[in-house]
């Protein structure tokens, strides 16, 4: 099977600072693949790239198959993959339809589409089964943390994408909540989406995961099936690079 | 609160009182939007009435527009720069090279008036150009590009007018513009079409969302807008459909000025630029979080540019008002105080300085505040150094009503 979305050997640097070595990753079509790696590992930066925001230094980028040059987030957006960032990126002064469709507003001719907008809008916060905002014409600036989460994760899955990913999108979420983002991220993989998430906690990971890919210091130390592997062998990738036979051979980036 | 949201939006239909409180509430969590300007709009045109009882004749209601007509028009398109948190220094001595552009065109040249008006305008758009690509391209601050345009202009002008000669203007068109006024008719015919124009437009969209199934206005609400939009307006109408003229026999004077309408028309297009096209969504976005903007894909350096291009083409504007009203271009034509008045309009008007809100709405109300202070204490028969200082103090109160609205909005959770 193709993976719908591949990188090869993707170097990123920040000026002297080297942040991404030789990283491979791939991610499956009704998976769900689950990023981790400690703070500063660079799963951020890895999925910016991905998106667009950051150009990469050199490496391969393959989209179900083909190569492709992703140098603007529009590009990442035309070719179905959208992603929650750590930061939400919302405009505080916009109301919640409003963010959820920037950037590719519903028109007729010249004039916005307001009605049109609001009511899928409303439909796909309704299917997240997040009861209904007192107003989804409430600006951004007025939500808690966590109903801004869940406006950034719905902005994501409003478009028909091929990929979703959500960088540590429950962070913010409270028990209840969590386990509903957990629910949605394994609906979109069984819909046939490939999804991408990345957390630092370990029992979500294996709860929804197919795959695993583990960055220890900006390279990859090992992607693995979910099945094959232990709750303390992943915590020793992230920790150390390495977990018996998985991970970094002394640092060198070669996986296996 | 935690993550989930509230469901309360079936629990009560939607009718004035609900949305009188929906209003109290925003106003409390620290958006007080227009409620300033308005305010101080009454206070000050009751205080000047009482003061003056000059201030509430005809002939001075007719003046006032004239009066604040140019800042007006450069405050609007300072709104779309203020929206992205930037500022144009330049946009008062802009608005004066494009009016001696036109004088240039006009009388020294000889072309007729609208090539004079064309070529002000195109001047306006190269400026924006300029101005927009320096700050978005190689990210200079705004404040110092603007602030080197500012005294660069100051320079052109000079030029352009020859050292300090003043070039006077004749052409009948553009000297009508800012002196002459509508027929009573004409006025009456405009109020109608308004009125019924913009009643027709909130229930046609009321009707549209509740065929969907949207929240829509209650008629109640959308009557009593309309009906004030009538009496506000047709008072207007009445007043300067009066007979201004000292010797109406020698010289009518009545009638609704020509820069009324030229001033709706603009604020009608750029309102709905801002509020009903994705270029407009677009300003605000990038106000709002220029990140998330980019992030979006929208083209941030596209959006600035054009911010800048229609700031310095609504300079060009004002200036051509600013030309029509002193019949005559000189070194001064758009110096001195205007760009801190039009400053002061859009930020008295409810436009932050620190970006992302704001309406074109406000520099016509803040544009008004300012000529009532400017004709009132004129009236009064203060100096010219009082009204400075005056207006200063009320520019600076503006922004202080901005800043503590944006800490008592982020002290409730609002930002
Ligand atoms: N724009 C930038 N300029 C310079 N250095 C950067 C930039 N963005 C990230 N870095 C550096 O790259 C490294 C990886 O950062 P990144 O945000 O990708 O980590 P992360 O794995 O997402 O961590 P966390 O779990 O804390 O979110 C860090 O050392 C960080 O300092
Ligand atoms: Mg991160």
């Amino acid at each position: 099977m193709t993976p719908v979305l591949e990188l090869r050997g993707i170097d990123k640097s920040f000026g002297p600072v080297q942040v991404l070595h030789d990283v491979a990753f791939t991610a499956y079509a009704g998976e769900v693949t689950a990023l981790v790696g400690d703070n500063g590992a660079g799963k951020s930066t890895l999925v910016k790239c991905v998106g667009g925001i950051y150009p990469i230094d050199s490496g391969d980028y393959l989209f179900e198959g083909k190569p492709v040059h992703v140098n603007s987030p529009r590009d990442a957006a035309e070719l179905g993959i959208e992603i929650v960032y750590q930061d939400l990126a919302l405009c505080d002064n916009l109301d919640i339809v409003q963010n959820m469709f920037l950037g590719r507003e519903r028109r007729n001719g010249l004039v916005l589409d307001e009605d049109s907008m609001e009511e899928l809008a409303q439909k796909t916060l309704a299917s997240l089964s997040v009861k209904t905002v007192k107003s989804i014409r409430q600006l951004v600036s007025s939500l808690s943390g966590g109903q801004r989460q869940t406006v950034a994760i719905a902005k994501a899955v409003l478009w028909n994408s091929k990929v979703v990913i959500l960088d540590e999108p429950t962070a913010a979420l409270g028990v209840a909540q969590t386990a509903q983002v957990l629910e949605l991220v394994r609906r979109l993989a069984d819909n046939g989406l490939a999804v991408v998430l990345i957390s630092h906690n370990m029992n979500d990971v294996f709860a929804v995961a197919d795959r695993i890919a583990a960055l220890y210091l900006g390279r990859m130390a090992a992607q693995v099936k979910a099945a094959d592997v232990t709750h303390s062998q992943v915590v020793e990738l992230i920790t150390s690079g390495r977990s018996g036979e998985l991970g970094l051979k002394n640092g060198s980036g070669v996986t296996q | 609160m935690s993550a989930t949201l509230t469901p309360d939006r079936t629990a009560e239909a939607p009718s004035i009182a609900s949305n009188a409180r929906d209003y109290l509430e925003r106003v409390r969590g620290g958006d007080m939007g227009a409620l300033p300007a308005v305010f101080g709009l009454l206070v000050l045109c009751v205080v000047f009435a009482i003061l003056r009882p000059a201030f509430l004749t005809s002939i001075n209601f007719a003046n006032l527009f004239t009066q604040g007509a140019a800042v007006t028009v450069i405050a609007m398109g300072l709104v779309f720069v203020l929206l992205l948190g930037e500022i144009d220094l330049s946009a008062g001595f802009a608005s004066g090279v494009c009016a001696a552009v036109l004088a240039v065109t006009l009388t020294n040249i000889g072309l007729p008036w609208y090539v004079g008006v064309l070529l002000a305008i195109a001047t306006g758009v190269v400026i924006g150009i300029v101005l927009g690509t320096l700050v978005a391209k190689l990210g200079i601050p705004s404040f110092v590009v603007t602030l080197a345009a500012f005294l660069a202009f100051q320079g052109l002008v000079l030029v352009l007018v020859d050292e300090g000669t003043n070039i006077s203007i004749r052409d009948p068109v553009i000297v009508a513009i800012a002196n002459r006024n509508l027929p009573p008719a004409l006025g009456w015919a405009l109020f109608a079409v308004g009125v019924a124009g913009y009643g027709a437009l909130q229930l046609m969209r009321a009707r549209k969302r509740a065929a969907r199934g949207l929240v829509a206005d209650p008629i109640s609400l959308i009557a009593l807008r309309v009906g004030t939009l009538a009496v506000l307006a047709g008072f207007a109408v009445y007043f300067l459909n009066l007979e201004r003229s000292r010797n109406a026999v020698v010289v009518s004077l009545k009638g609704v000025p020509i820069v009324v309408p030229i001033i709706l028309v603009l604020l009608i297009l750029w309102t709905f630029v801002l509020r009903r096209t994705a270029f407009g969504r677009h300003i605000y976005a990038v106000g709002g979080n220029a990140e998330a903007a980019r992030r979006a894909g929208i083209g941030v350096d596209r959006i600035k540019i054009s911010a800048f291009v229609i700031c310095s083409s609504m300079a060009a504007v004002g200036g051509i008002l600013a030309a029509s009203r002193a019949t005559s271009v000189d070194p001064n034509t758009g110096g001195a105080n205007v760009l801190l008045f039009a400053v002061g309009a859009a930020v008295i008007g409810g436009t932050s300085l620190f970006g992302g809100k704001g309406r074109v709405l406000d520099a016509v109300l803040g544009g008004a505040v300012v000529a009532v202070i400017e004709n009132g204490m004129g009236l009064m028969g203060y100096p010219a150094s009082v009204k400075y200082m005056v207006t200063g103090c009320v520019l600076l109160l503006a922004a202080g009503v901005d800043a503590l609205s944006r800490k008592r909005a982020a002290a409730s959770g609002l930002r």
